[in-house]
């Protein structure tokens, strides 16, 4: 299958450490009854969820506990059927503490709608699909989180022209994207269908490493005959699944700083999120579960399965086999962007793309030197900065310095940090300084 | 399940294996074939200048992180690359106590007073001999010897440059000489006249990519096409390629002007540095004082790289896009 390959300068080469788990099947993993499952209202970006249940009401399957009546937000579903414990604080992924919704699993597997519902056989208009993927809580599940029927809701003016399903999964270990895209392909396809009809001038491109060419095949087959739909091959390199650098891979046009996809015509949507648009609109099943790959050298039965949200990450891990050794550090996500655990006691969310659990060999970081001027962060930075300069200033809290110098535009894709033979800790200073200057209203 | 011992950072969770000691260890063994070249022409006068300067350098290193109550980085390599580079900066006939001295400039004044590896503003190798060519200029540049070819020979032969010899007595280079400069059988200081050496230990820089060729290639590409252009004799009299084969060139484009410290971060900057290396080698040699001009010009260049860094910076991507209004469409 030759497809074009495409890429945007600079970039890094990380190992891949995909073959663990590239070739293993989705596993279902089920909550066990009696099990407290965790929902956290705020998964996305936007406005926090209110709960609409209260402790001791009993929940079904796909039934909505949460919501909000501002525009920028999305609901939360139960993932089991079971009764509401408590709704209190708990700590998420993140690290942050969220009010969440507690709910006990009975085991009964109850659910709102029928099981063997057929799908329907026509997207329906415009207003009905928009209203159907808010509805059902679909989120960026990439991990940004952005709710989809907003971002798929551009303002007037802002003429898309070409759609873009992120399945380039540049990160390394991960898989999800990869065995979806071989399990689900045509569940992908109707999910870009879905998507293009809402921009009928639009054009849908499949964008995949070339790191994954059985992906590219079973996609490029079941594409066939959609003239609308094109895959395309990626390069291989970190972060080509950034939205700013796979839209520039795909279409040759930057996004201006400050500005976003739509400003030059583009949409991008990950794998995980364009199939849970399908099942939203056709199905019109909540986003109840999601498909995470566990694995790391700590991980006794390394895999991609899927999850119920609000699964406690402790009891996922003994569910598929616990650790093999004593883990030395926990992420969620992949090693480049995702956040490390210290509480294995908190639930997979709407972006849990992935749980690594790292030996000390595979995790421990080296400490900082002296920066040596060798300009490697320079010559790697996707969005083209000067981190060893943005380093300084973070450290020196220059922000006029470090505002001018385009600090604002940083990705905190990792690049600098990863290639840099000093270790130096390039991208946590700038992502430091940067979350401190924003939080004050400070834009790129 | 016990958590309270997951260690907690932030991200990236993962490093290249690339570390200073690793780029170090790579640039002495680019070093390496020259200098075993050294050994072959100048014998084993040769090898005793470059122990003894990399023990210096190392020495000193040492004894100023000792005094001054610092971290002890000698392991890091840095110390023995200048060594090495410095060692290949002196004539073969030099005195064993000028490495002593030249380590004692380079790595204590140079280096380690503005605040040791990554803090310098200029090569500490080159800011040794430098101060040795002021201080010691009859020993530095006047006692030239020939190539003896023994390797356990201590004997050395009175000889002058190529350099000096076009300099001062019109000398024009034949097929030989341009030969004898390829392969190093020439007089010179003991790293700097193998060239085919020197260019094997680039490819491997850039093999490893420990450098990028935009110096390397920005500076010899200059004193070819110069050097030619401005031939010593009447414009486009030049013989550009003895004058990139002889001399410093080789070692100054490759192993010095490329310098991390002392060299600009940007792809725009390096190409301008070598091209500023490459002109004033070319000025320095036809209408200077000297012979030769590879360590001044890169000393020179050395002090613009904070200016070139402030103002050759790549083009944030998104910001001065070229058509604004056609982005959108």
């Amino acid at each position: 299958m030759t497809v074009p390959v495409l890429s945007f300068p600079n970039g890094i080469h990380p190992p891949g450490e995909k073959d663990r788990t590239s070739k293993m099947e989705i596993k279902k993993i089920s909550p066990k009854p009696g099990s407290i499952m965790v929902f956290p209202v705020s998964q996305h970006i936007g406005a926090p969820c209110e709960p609409l249940v209260e402790a001791g009401e009993r929940v079904l399957i796909g039934q909505k506990i949460g919501d909000s009546p501002k525009p920028v937000s999305a609901p939360i579903h139960s993932s089991v059927s079971g009764t509401v414990k408590e709704i209190k604080d708990a700590l998420t992924p993140k690290g942050n503490l969220c009010k969440s919704v507690f709910i006990e699993n009975d085991g009964l597997e109850e659910g709102i709608k029928p099981r063997d519902q057929a799908p329907d056989s026509a997207i329906p208009a415009r207003e009905e699909t928009l209203r159907r993927i808010r509805e059902a809580g679909v989120v960026g599940l990439g991990g940004a989180g952005f709710p989809t029927h907003i971002k798929l809701n551009p303002p007037p003016g802002k003429k898309i022209d070409t759609i873009i399903v992120n399945a380039a999964e540049c990160e390394p270990y991960l898989t999800t994207d990869h065995r979806v895209m071989l399990e689900d392909s045509d569940r992908l396809v109707t999910g870009l269908e879905v998507i293009l009809s809402l921009f009928p001038e639009a054009q849908g491109i499949i964008g995949i490493e070339t790191n994954k060419p059985d992906a590219i095949e079973k996609m490029s087959s079941a594409i066939k005959g959609k003239s609308r739909i094109k895959v395309v091959g990626l390069v291989p390199k970190y972060p080509q699944g950034s939205e700013k650098q796979l839209m520039y891979a795909c279409t040759k046009r930057e996004v201006p700083s400050g500005g976003l996809p739509a400003d030059i015509g583009c949409l991008v949507d990950n794998v995980d999120t364009v199939v849970a648009i399908a099942r939203a609109v056709m199905l019109e099943r909540p986003l109840i579960r999601r498909i995470v790959t566990l694995t790391g050298g700590c991980i006794a039965r390394a895999g991609n399965y899927e999850v119920r949200l609000g699964m406690k990450i402790s009891e996922l891990i003994d569910a598929i086999g616990g650790f093999s050794e004593e883990p030395y550090k926990i992420i969620s996500g992949g090693p480049m962007m995702g956040t490390s655990m210290y509480d294995l006691d908190v639930p997979i969310i709407k972006t849990s793309s992935a749980i690594l659990c790292f030996t000390e060999k595979e995790g421990k970081l080296p400490p900082e030197r002296p920066c040596l001027r060798c300009g490697k962060c320079v010559d790697h930075c996707p969005m083209h900065l000067m981190p060893l300069e943005l380093n300084y200033h973070a450290i020196n809290h220059d922000e006029d310095q470090f505002i001018k110098n385009s600090g604002l535009d940083c990705l905190e894709c990792g690049s600098c940090s990863f290639t840099c033979p000093a270790k130096r800790h390039l991208a946590q200073s700038i992502r430091a300084m940067r979350k401190d200057l924003m939080s004050r209203g400070k834009r790129a | 399940m016990d958590n309270k011992r997951l260690v907690v950072t932030s991200t990236p969770h993962t490093r290249s294996t690339e570390t200073v000691e690793s780029i170090m260890r790579h640039v002495l063994i680019a070093l390496a074939p020259a200098a075993v070249m050294s050994v072959y022409y100048f014998g084993l006068r040769a090898l005793l200048l470059i122990v003894l300067t990399v023990a210096s350098c190392v020495a000193f290193e040492l004894g100023f992180e000792k005094i001054a109550g610092k971290p002890v980085t000698i392991l890091d390599g840095s110390a023995v690359v200048t060594g090495v580079l410095l060692a290949f900066n002196l004539p073969a006939s030099s005195p064993f106590w000028m490495p002593v001295v030249g380590s004692l400039f380079a790595i204590v004044v140079a280096k380690m007073l503005f605040g040791g590896l990554g803090q310098n503003f200029i090569n500490p190798a080159l800011a040794g001999r430098a101060f040795l060519m002021a201080a010691y200029t009859p020993k530095m540049a006047g006692s030239w010897t020939a190539p003896v070819r023994n390797p356990f020979s201590i004997d050395a032969v009175a000889s002058s440059t190529p350099l000096i010899l076009m300099k001062e007595e019109g000398f024009v280079p034949a097929a030989q000489d341009i030969l004898n400069a390829f392969v190093g059988n020439t007089a010179g200081c003991i790293g700097e006249t193998c060239a085919i050496a020197l260019i094997l230990g680039g490819i491997y820089l850039l093999w490893k990519k420990v450098i990028t060729w935009h110096i390397p290639f920005a500076y010899i590409a200059t004193v070819y096409a110069l050097s030619t252009i401005l031939g010593r004799y009447g414009i486009m009299t030049g013989d550009g390629l003895f004058e990139i084969l002889s001399g410093g060139v080789m070692l100054g484009a490759i192993f010095m002007a490329t310098d991390y410290t002392t060299s600009p971060v940007t792809d725009t900057g390096k190409l301008v540095m070598g091209i500023g290396c490459g002109t004033l080698t070319v000025l320095i040699r036809n209408y200077g004082g000297y012979p030769e001009g590879v360590s001044y010009s890169i000393l020179i260049l050395n002090l613009f790289v904070p200016l070139l860094d402030k103002y050759l910076r790549p083009r944030v991507f998104g910001k001065d896009l070229p058509k604004k209004g056609e982005a959108a469409k």
